[in-house]
């Protein structure tokens, strides 16, 4: 591992040990039993800390674990959006093909680094193939809705968020061997933008961005995380190829593509009725509660990149 | 009967672990505690995958004395079957058709209760496989309240199973189910047949999610 990602790593102890040294003075102080706020950010930070650990384990097997890892995050991610979803008996081998075919696939052609192949494999291929298996079965009962779901999920799912290992596949002159940092530097902003969004909203929030999908998303809180979020992108230059200044204009438009990303899981969810995507991560939520901010950054950063820088 | 054999725990927690990663099946304890007395634990029924999730939402200890009961003239027909639901499985097998039958379902299964197992139980009789969320119940509940009154009855809602793994699949598809354990029945004093049977089947069907997804 070079300097750089041991830096990294480090900075990223550094700031949850802070976090948790702060959370436990805060519960130290508070009223027991804890409000729930309080109880919600311990499970938050302890939840980040797994998150880090796996992440990390995943970057010291290089490539073939950054893509293991998206492979299973894309499994969770598309089990949780499935499940809300309207399914029927008819829809049984186009769901199991979206879990033991597409996911396998995409991200094999990522590992074989294919791009002409993974970047339409499923908008293409899956995106014909699909309603056709459907129609197949004959059950046309609500087919438009069940096929747009399908699609929906797999699009979202699978085809975005593998746009994230596949950065390391992106050829960019003197970047050679360095595109792991790359992933680091986009799940660095994006994340911390989700968490400065909700620092930010906590502390100075008042005037909602959209209250009817989400109540917790308001201006003060967009403006200071992404703001802040792109300030600490721009300190992060040095994983990436970018200067100071491009890695904060990148860091910034990823940031706020992860604000869109969240306000369209919100207004999924808000349309099924659900709090959550799931239980799978304590105190966050889903999978894609955590990961919704990434699934719309990582193919705007990626092709921008890709565009750009080789 | 007697505890758990070996093959029987090792089988048990390898379907777990294949519960947990197709499912993330979740149990959630909405008017009773995982510890208790000896239990019968009555759900919903639609799939073979149903009582495997009732075990996984169990403690250890409880998994350990707790057996399902299941059709014998499904389970003993031809040999795969009877070793996954003789020797694989904890299993309490009873013989459903009165004509042909050799053996009193109700005996095999106080005998168990007797021996210290806690019972998974359901009161359809067999899978559902009709759009309505639950069939009527059969006698067999109420039979069993009444012959060991002392026995806790906990209803158990089973939600997404059905899609997961419906009749006649064999490859599960992966969806996030939940196990919802409610609060224990217990036959009133000379309550009638058919008011008991209704009253535990609105028990089960109140811990069912509400039409629009959200839990209660």
């Amino acid at each position: 591992m070079s300097d750089d990602t041991t830096c990294l790593f480090l900075g990223l102890v550094a700031v949850l040990s802070v976090a948790s040294l702060v959370a436990a003075i805060l519960s130290w102080r508070s009223p027991k039993p804890l409000p729930s706020t309080l109880d919600n950010l311990n499970a938050r930070i302890k939840a980040w800390w797994i998150m880090v650990t796996g992440i990390s384990v995943a970057f010291v097997f290089g490539k073939g674990g950054v893509i293991l890892l998206f492979a299973f995050v894309s499994f969770a991610a598309l089990r949780e959006y499935v499940t809300l979803t309207n399914t029927r008996r008819a829809d049984r081998w186009t769901l199991l093909g979206m879990f033991l075919i597409v996911i396998p696939v995409q991200y094999y052609l990522i590992w074989i680094d294919w791009y002409g192949l993974y970047s339409i494999f499923i908008p293409v291929y899956c995106f014909l193939a699909m309603p056709a298996l459907t129609a197949l079965r004959g059950d046309t009962s609500r087919f438009l809705e069940r096929v747009s779901e399908q699609q929906w999920g797999i699009m979202l799912s699978v085809y975005c968020l593998s746009h994230v290992p596949a950065l390391v596949t992106l050829p960019i002159p003197g970047n050679e061997g360095r595109g792991l940092l790359l992933i680091a530097f986009l799940i660095a902003t994006v994340q911390g933008s989700d968490v400065l969004q909700y620092i930010f909203g906590k502390l100075f929030g008042r005037h909602k961005v959209a209250p009817a999908i989400s109540p917790s998303k308001t201006w003060e809180g967009l403006i200071g995380g992404i703001a802040s979020a792109s300030l600490m992108g721009a300190g992060l230059y040095w994983l990436t190829p970018f200067s100071p200044l491009e890695a904060g204009v990148l860091a910034a438009l990823a940031c706020i593509m992860g604000f869109f990303g969240g306000l369209v899981a919100s207004a999924i969810k808000r349309d099924r009725g659900v709090k959550d995507w799931g239980h799978m991560i304590e105190g966050h939520g889903g999978m894609l509660d955590r990961a919704d901010s990434l699934v719309f950054a990582a193919p705007v950063f990626f092709h921008i990149v890709r565009y750009a820088w080789t | 009967m007697s505890g758990a054999s070996l093959l029987q725990k090792a089988s048990a927690a390898v379907l777990a672990v294949l519960a947990r990663a197709v499912t993330g099946v979740r149990p959630i304890w909405a008017g009773t505690s995982p510890n208790g007395p000896l239990r019968i634990y009555f759900a919903n029924h639609a799939s073979h995958g149903d009582f495997i999730l009732v075990c996984t939402c169990l403690h250890l200890a409880e998994r350990g004395r707790t057996a399902a009961v299941a059709g014998a003239d499904y389970w003993n027909a031809g040999p795969v079957r009877r070793f996954i639901a003789g020797r694989l499985l904890r299993t309490v097998l009873v013989e459903r058709n009165w004509v042909e039958r050799r053996v009193d379902p109700m005996e095999v299964m106080l005998a168990a209760l007797d021996a210290g197992e806690s019972l998974i139980f359901f009161p359809e009789g067999t899978r559902n496989m009709t759009e309505e969320p639950l069939l009527r119940f059969r006698s067999g509940l109420y039979n069993l309240a009444a012959a060991r009154p002392e026995v806790e009855l906990v209803p158990c809602w089973i939600e997404n199973m059905s899609r997961v793994l419906p009749k006649g699949a064999f490859l599960p598809i992966p969806l996030l189910c939940r196990v919802v354990f409610g609060a224990p029945l217990k036959l009133e004093n000379g309550e009638d047949r058919k008011v008991f049977l209704d009253r535990a089947r609105v028990a089960l069907l109140a811990l069912a999610p509400r039409k629009d997804g959200t839990p209660q």
